[in-house]
């Protein structure tokens, strides 16, 4: 089946971040990127459903400035047939510009199933995958930790506080990937050298009006240091009133 | 990682990067958590090699139309450093089967050979080994006393032992080398490829060892083996075949030993920072500063040596010698870096629980194998003095 998957750059999460001089983005330099974690499981579990029917054509859709294209190498060394990056200078902070980029070119594709992680590991919003289904017009279900296709039809597994709910619809539709759902593959040597040769088409990102922009970016203030109130038994009565009337976690 | 202090990542391409990070996520999540167990066990984790194969690490730097990789040299010492980084025994596993077993069928064998075995191999469905080493002759490999008979039909006869022979229980096949028709100089030594099964062909774990114990080292013994014409490698002649194999398999192990020294050096730094000792982290003490500087500085010149020298193997420039002094220099500054890493971890330095301890008694092996640390400083002393101090 033809499956696209929108994939996103994202730096390391384990980095100790900096804030830029303009105030407004993280500072770039010595990041490390990799593909964000739900949307590597989105490829995956893509990559897994075509493998399972024997036949299909997975495409990787990915936003942002020509850097992008090491990541959607990456999924095409996974086993991706092929890329797309939407170019643009930056990611924006809009949800709903994204969306429009996303599904001006999802839209013609001929996808019968579109794929993206729950969220973007940097920015956790969360919108580019349910704002592109209402764009295309299409059933949209969020953080799917199961997938499986039937068909013209699909069910997926969604687990809630303490259950799980099992969905289906048509398709095409727009999925959102949870973890838990598959291991995403150690991209094979062969499959790293064979990317090199895979189509990677590069495209304007049509945008539009970009109208959520980042005012300001602040980093965690920094932690009071631990304080000791005593030792023995004799410290629990002050540490219950501490945790009651200071931390407020009793 | 904190020991890429030089940036060496900006020196490497971006297929070269997506290499070595595939094997690095192989390694964290599928080396680490199994291998001191392992180690205590004395066992090779035999389960990694389908999903090794599966990765495309063995023989990676072979072309693609026998089922290998096709990966430059610097990406296949990469993968080296990779491996070593989880384990001397799992990179010694590799070593022997791309630079050792596969090699030489590249190199020396038949097109017929290279298309039965390399793919095979490739894939970790036949695990090879290379029997050079004998009880009697270590450092001088050309004394070998192993020899194979052409009988008049053209088939051989094998006769003679080997001795420390990686992967020699495991393997389905062993690359041998013995002289040949009687004829006791080196020049008469060829390659043969030798199955498993075949009669008068055993092998002995060599039990008892304290270092590479996750590792299978063996003795080989061929008590009138009858080979068929065919098992011979029609293009090996002389002690230079062999030693071509030990070039290819010397060079990994350059870059192998920075991966065990980044382990160890990387283990220490976190548990310096963490371990309070007179109310502060050991790593806020003067002494275990120089120690960690000391290693960081050896570790980044042994990267820039294993970097330099694989553009070089790239473009065709390299010479075994430069190979001598980078393997020398390497192992011996990671068995020295083990060490320390083992030293600044107090008690908890000497469990395998941590990797420092094991990648010191490992290193052992890897500073004796290959051409001792010896033997190499006698090779960079011909080199530039021009006279042969082995005689
Ligand atoms: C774990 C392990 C795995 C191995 N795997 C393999 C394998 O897969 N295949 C294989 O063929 N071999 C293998 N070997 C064998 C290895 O290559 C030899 O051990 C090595 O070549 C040294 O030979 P030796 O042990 O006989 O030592 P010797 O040659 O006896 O050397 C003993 C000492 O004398 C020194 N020495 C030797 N000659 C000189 C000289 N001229 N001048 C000064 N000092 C000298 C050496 O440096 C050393 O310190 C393995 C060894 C080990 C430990
Ligand atoms: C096999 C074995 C048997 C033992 N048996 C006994 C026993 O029978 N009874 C017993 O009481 N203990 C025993 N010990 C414990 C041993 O005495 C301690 O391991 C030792 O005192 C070191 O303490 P540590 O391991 O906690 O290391 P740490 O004190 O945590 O030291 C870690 C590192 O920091 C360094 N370091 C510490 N302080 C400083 C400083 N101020 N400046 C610079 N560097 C510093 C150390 O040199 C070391 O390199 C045994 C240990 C072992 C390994």
């Amino acid at each position: 089946m033809k499956i696209a998957v929108c994939i996103k750059r994202v730096p390391d999460m384990e980095s100790r971040f900096k804030i830029a001089a303009s105030g407004t983005a993280i500072d770039e330099t010595g990041l490390k990127y990799d593909i964000s974690d739900f949307d590597a499981y989105a490829v995956e579990v893509a990559l897994q459903i075509n493998e399972k029917a024997g036949a299909g054509e997975t495409t990787v859709i990915c936003l942002g400035p020509d850097a992008v294209q090491e990541t959607i190498r990456k999924a095409l060394s996974m086993g991706a047939e092929k890329g797309v990056q939407l170019r643009a200078d930056a990611v924006p902070a809009d949800s709903l510009a994204i969306a429009r980029a996303l599904a001006a070119e999802l839209k013609d594709g001929g996808y019968e199933l579109i794929l993206f992680g729950k969220h973007a590991l940097d920015t956790m919003t969360g919108g580019a995958g349910t704002m592109a289904a209402e764009l295309l017009g299409l059933p949209c279900l969020t953080a799917a930790s199961r997938l499986e296709v039937t068909g013209a039809r699909a069910t997926a597994r969604r687990e809630l506080e303490g259950a799980a709910e099992l969905l289906e619809f048509p398709l095409p539709a727009v999925v959102t990937i949870d973890e838990g759902i598959a291991r995403p593959r150690y991209p094979s040597l062969k499959g790293i050298m064979a990317a090199k040769k895979k189509p990677l088409d590069v495209k304007p990102a049509q945008l539009g009006s970009v109208r959520v922009s980042v005012e300001k970016m602040e980093l965690p203030a920094e932690r009071p240091p631990g304080r000791i109130v005593g030792t023995g038994p004799d410290a629990v009565p002050e540490l219950v009133r501490l945790l009651q009337t200071e931390a407020k976690v009793l | 990682m904190t020991t890429d202090f030089f940036d060496i990542d900006s020196a490497l391409s971006e297929e070269e990067r997506a290499v070595r990070d595939s094997v690095r996520r192989f390694v964290d999540e599928r080396v680490l958590p199994i291998i001191g167990q392992h180690y205590i066990d004395g066992h090779f984790p035999l389960e990694l090699v389908p999903e090794l194969g599966k990765l495309g690490v063995f023989g990676a730097n072979l072309p693609e139309e026998y089922g290998c990789a096709g990966l430059n040299n610097v990406a296949y010492g990469l993968i080296m450093q990779e491996l070593e980084r989880g384990d001397s025994g799992v990179r010694s596993f590799a070593s022997v089967q791309g630079a050792l077993a596969m090699y030489p069928i590249y190199a020396f064998g038949s097109e017929e050979q290279k298309r039965r075995y390399l793919p095979k191999m490739a894939a970790g469905e036949i695990i090879g080994c290379f029997g050079l080493t004998e009880p009697d002759y270590g450092s001088n490999p050309s004394g070998m006393i192993t020899m194979a008979r052409r009988q008049a039909d053209g088939t051989w006869i094998l006769n003679g032992a080997k001795m420390w022979i990686t992967n020699g229980s495991t393997a389905q096949i062993a690359v041998v080398w013995a002289k040949t028709d009687g004829d006791p100089e080196d020049k008469s030594i060829r390659g043969f490829i030798v199955p498993r099964g075949t009669r008068g062909f055993t092998s002995k774990d060599q039990k008892g060892k304290l270092s590479l114990r996750a590792s299978d080292t063996s003795e080989l013994v061929f008590q009138d083996v009858h080979l068929p014409a065919d098992a011979l490698l029609p293009e090996s002649g002389g002690l230079k075949s062999p030693l071509m194999c030990l070039t290819q398999a010397r060079y990994g192990i350059a870059w192998g030993a920075v991966g065990a020294a980044m382990a160890c050096y990387e283990e220490a730094l976190s548990y310096a920072k963490t371990r309070v000792m007179f109310d502060k982290p050991i790593a806020g003490f003067q002494i275990q500063q120089v120690r960690l500087a000391e290693m960081l500085t050896e570790i980044v010149k042994g990267q820039l040596v294993s970097l330099h020298l694989g553009r070089l193997k790239d473009a065709g420039r390299y010479t075994p010698q430069q190979v001598s002094l980078a393997k020398r220099n390497n192992v011996s500054m990671a068995t020295d870096i083990a060490r320390e890493a083992r030293r600044l971890l107090g008690a908890n330095g000497i469990l395998a629980e941590y990797a420092a301890m094991r990648h010191m008694a490992n290193l052992e092996s890897v500073y004796t194998y290959e051409g001792t640390h010896d033997v190499h400083s006698l090779i960079l002393g011909q080199a530039v003095t021009g006279i042969n101090a082995f005689k």
